[in-house]
């Protein structure tokens, strides 16, 4: 089972939108996948039909109280499972701090659903906590969107010294620039240069267009409603080279 | 089928007839809509089990499914529970009747070698299946269960078209939600609940039923009152049945099962022909008996060199002193002269002598009429179990340590004609007390049967050493390594003699003789 988590300080960037349909096109070519939708916010959770509420809380599921099985609901789409969120998940930080081990408390959940599933998607609310670290810490790879900007380069940089603090497990980290806007100079001159030299950057360029926010009247990726879309195009090259990083083989 | 999916089934004529979806389209509560769940697909289904229904008997489905080009099996519980399911890769095509050993190795292979063992898989049902899709939404529109409507035709074993399936399999997590939407779909006309799994439906649209044991030599119903002539004239046809059953699966050689299965039903029948010969019509039996005689010595050779090369791979296993490797020529020369037995066995079965012996046996079968009442199939039975039972008794006491071997094989032979004359006569005992009256006997016929199948394998063993050695087909480190096979027979032919005083004891032990000559009190009670 391979752990992808969507990651960034900030708001906004395309973490859910990344999320939701790299989990659909993981789930497209064969594997079995899991999306936690850790954001109290519970966009993942809308955009899949999927009413926000776990049975029990946050706390339940963090306290193992609760199965995480019982939590698990199917999405209209083949293979793919979603944990939904709950308003409850804005206090995920306190409901950590009293766990045992926090920032591996995650990792320790997910680990009896290793029979279950192949992929886990991790879509993480924009912040510096205690439950940002317990996702790195569970993660094998960090998907990072990044405006392309010259600070948001700075943020990846403190990101990757912050992992690489880290004792055993370190996740990779693969960024990408997201919304990119072509009509601004500054987006494409920093797009094509700053990645130079960088093994941390993919490729793949996710475009500020009206068809992603789209996604909330389809309520379903935009890789499955408007599938001939550059955005949708975008999205599969990305999902390819982070399943190559993380060293999946094809279904 | 998944977990909480539930089944129905769309009767004929009734309500909502082809119009299904129609109707189940139309049913709608304040939470609950049906929506369109995608394009129809089509499959090609086969349903694969061996000759005597293995799989079934054991609640297994093993169905193959094209779909799109892909080829995948999957083997089902006897809830519809998928116990394991693989893709068959275009280079691993398997072409049916198989052995399960042409399987990729994997799960499925492993679950069904067990229950299959040395019988091949052939098709047991094929149909087409259309399958249409709804998709039951909640208010958000989202996706609660799936409603699968299974159209299917079937062409084989025969061509009929079965009652409309439908599947309805709830979204994870909206098992409540799914609940609401069968009890809307119970209410469309013509649509009840119904468990009938594909391969049953299958089948039943064939107008057969699974799990009947063809080419089974079995016991038939008799009643104890009949005339003797008519049960054995009835017996007879019976086992018949069960030899020609055999034929096509032994010309094919699609496992070894059907010739050892023919082979048993000749062997029951020259029995009867010798032990209840006075219950036929006058000269049935010596006209017969050398045709079955001829139709025996056909099928020896070949069966003979079926059994060793089953037990090829134990025997090499077994080997101290020798390698595997030092063996494989044996193999080779048994595979070879396998080939051989086989071609005569075939031209046997396929000659005007063998159709004209079943034609005629069964022509002078039909033509059997009771001329009296008496004596009735209990009398007979009663007599000639007595009778054959008597005989393995006195057999049994001749036999001290110094005896040849071939007094054991006398005994052995007398002890299998009480058996089958048990068994044939089956119906007319209660099956807890046949069980119980023969369980020494059956042991002691193990035991008898060890002692001489080890004697024969060791003078095989010898005379394919001599001819191998004739036709310089095998090398020293060969002949040593057959040498160490005949000395394993010799040492179990040992044992099982060693063993035998006791389980004579056994069977000539005042309880086991009077479990068995209970049995031949049938007519007095």
């Amino acid at each position: 089972m391979k752990i992808f988590a969507t990651y960034n300080i900030k708001g906004g960037v395309g973490k859910t939108a990344t999320a939701v349909n790299l989990s659909y096109l993981a789930a497209m070519d064969g594997y079995r996948v899991l999306l936690w939708d850790l954001d109290p916010q519970g966009a993942a959770s809308y955009l899949f039909r999927i009413k926000p509420r776990v049975k029990g809380g946050g706390k339940a599921l963090i306290q193992g109280r609760r199965s995480m099985d019982d939590a698990i609901k199917g999405t209209d789409f083949s293979g793919l499972d979603l944990i939904p969120a709950d308003f409850t998940y804005r206090n995920l930080d306190l409901m950590l701090d009293s766990a045992k081990q926090p920032a591996r408390r995650l990792a320790g959940l997910l680990a009896p659903l290793r029979k279950d599933y192949d992929v886990v998607f991790l879509d993480c609310p924009p912040s510096i906590s205690l439950l940002s670290e317990s996702v790195l810490h569970a993660a094998d790879l960090l998907l990072v969107p990044l405006i392309p900007t010259t600070l948001s380069v700075r943020t990846l940089d403190q990101l990757t010294d912050f992992v690489s603090g880290f004792n055993g497990h370190k996740p990779d980290i693969l960024a990408f620039f997201s919304m990119l806007d072509r009509r601004k100079r500054l987006h494409k001159q920093i797009a094509a240069e700053l990645p130079a030299g960088r093994t941390d950057f993919a490729g793949a360029v996710i475009p500020a267009v009206s068809v992603i926010e789209q996604m909330s009247l389809h309520r379903a990726p935009v890789t499955a409603f408007a599938t001939r879309s550059q955005a949708a195009a975008q999205y599969r090259d990305l999902w390819q080279e982070a399943r190559d990083r993380a060293g999946l083989t094809a279904e | 089928m998944l977990t909480g999916s539930r089944e129905f089934v769309l009767h004929d004529g009734a309500g909502a007839g082809p119009d299904v979806l129609h109707a189940v389209a139309g049913t709608v509560s304040d939470s609950i809509a049906w929506a369109n769940g995608g394009p129809v697909t089509t499959r090609r289904r086969t349903w694969l089990d061996t000759f005597d229904w293995r799989l079934y008997r054991a609640g297994l489905t093993l169905e193959q499914v094209t779909a799109r080009g892909r080829v995948e099996l999957t083997l089902t519980g006897r809830d519809g529970e998928v116990l394991a399911s693989e893709p068959l890769p275009a280079d691993r095509k398997v072409s049916w009747p198989s052995l399960v050993a042409a399987l990729p190795p994997g799960p499925l292979r492993e679950l069904l070698e067990p229950v299959a063992g040395i019988r091949a898989l052939s098709p047991v049902a094929r149909a087409g299946s259309r399958v249409a899709e709804l998709r039951a939404v909640n208010d958000d529109a989202k996706t609660i269960a799936r409603l699968a409507v299974d159209r299917m035709s079937v062409t084989f074993p025969a061509r009929g078209v079965a009652p409309a399936r439908l599947t309805l399999s709830p979204v994870r997590g909206y098992q409540s939600q799914a609940d609401k939407a069968a009890r809307l779909l119970a209410g469309v006309p013509g649509v009840s609940a119904g468990r009938a799994s594909a391969l049953d439906t299958a089948l039943a649209a064939a107008g057969c039923r699974p799990g009947e044991l063809a080419g089974k030599a079995a016991a038939i119903s008799l009643s104890p009152a009949m005339p003797a002539a008519t049960a054995m004239a009835a017996t007879l046809t019976a086992l018949l049945d069960s030899l020609e059953a055999n034929v096509p699966g032994t010309v094919r050689d699609i496992d070894t099962e059907f010739l050892h299965d023919l082979r048993i039903a000749v062997r029951w029948t020259r029995s009867a022909l010798k032990l209840c010969r006075s219950a036929l019509p006058d000269g049935l039996a010596a006209r017969f008996e050398p045709e079955f005689r001829w139709l025996g010595d056909l099928t020896t050779p070949t069966r003979d060199l079926d059994v060793y090369l089953l037990g090829f791979d134990g025997m090499a296993a077994a080997l101290i002193g020798a390698t595997e490797l030092e063996l494989a020529p044996f193999r080779a020369y048994l595979l070879k002269s396998r080939a051989g037995a086989y071609r005569q066995l075939t031209r046997g079965l396929r000659s005007a002598r063998f159709v004209r012996l079943t034609a005629d046996w069964r022509a002078a079968l039909a033509g059997v009429r009771a001329a009296r009442k008496r004596p009735t199939v209990a009398q007979l039975a009663d007599a000639r179990i007595a009778a054959a039972h008597r005989k393995a008794l006195r057999a049994g006491q001749l036999i001290t340590p110094s005896s040849p071997a071939q007094s054991l094989h006398d005994l052995r032979k007398r002890c299998k004609e009480l058996r089958y004359l048990v068994e044939m006569f089956g119906s007319l005992h209660d099956p807890a007390q046949r069980w119980q009256a023969v369980r020494e006997l059956k042991a002691l016929q193990d035991t008898l049967g060890e002692f001489q199948d080890a004697e024969v394998q060791r003078d095989e063993i010898r005379a394919f050493a001599g001819q191998m050695l004739a036709d310089r087909s095998a090398p020293a480190e060969t002949l040593l390594a057959m040498g160490e096979i005949a000395a394993g027979l010799a040492i179990r032919q040992r044992d099982a003699r060693a063993r035998f005083d006791g389980r004579f004891a056994d069977f000539a032990s005042p309880a086991s003789q009077a479990r068995l000559s209970e049995l031949a009190r049938t007519s007095a009670s």
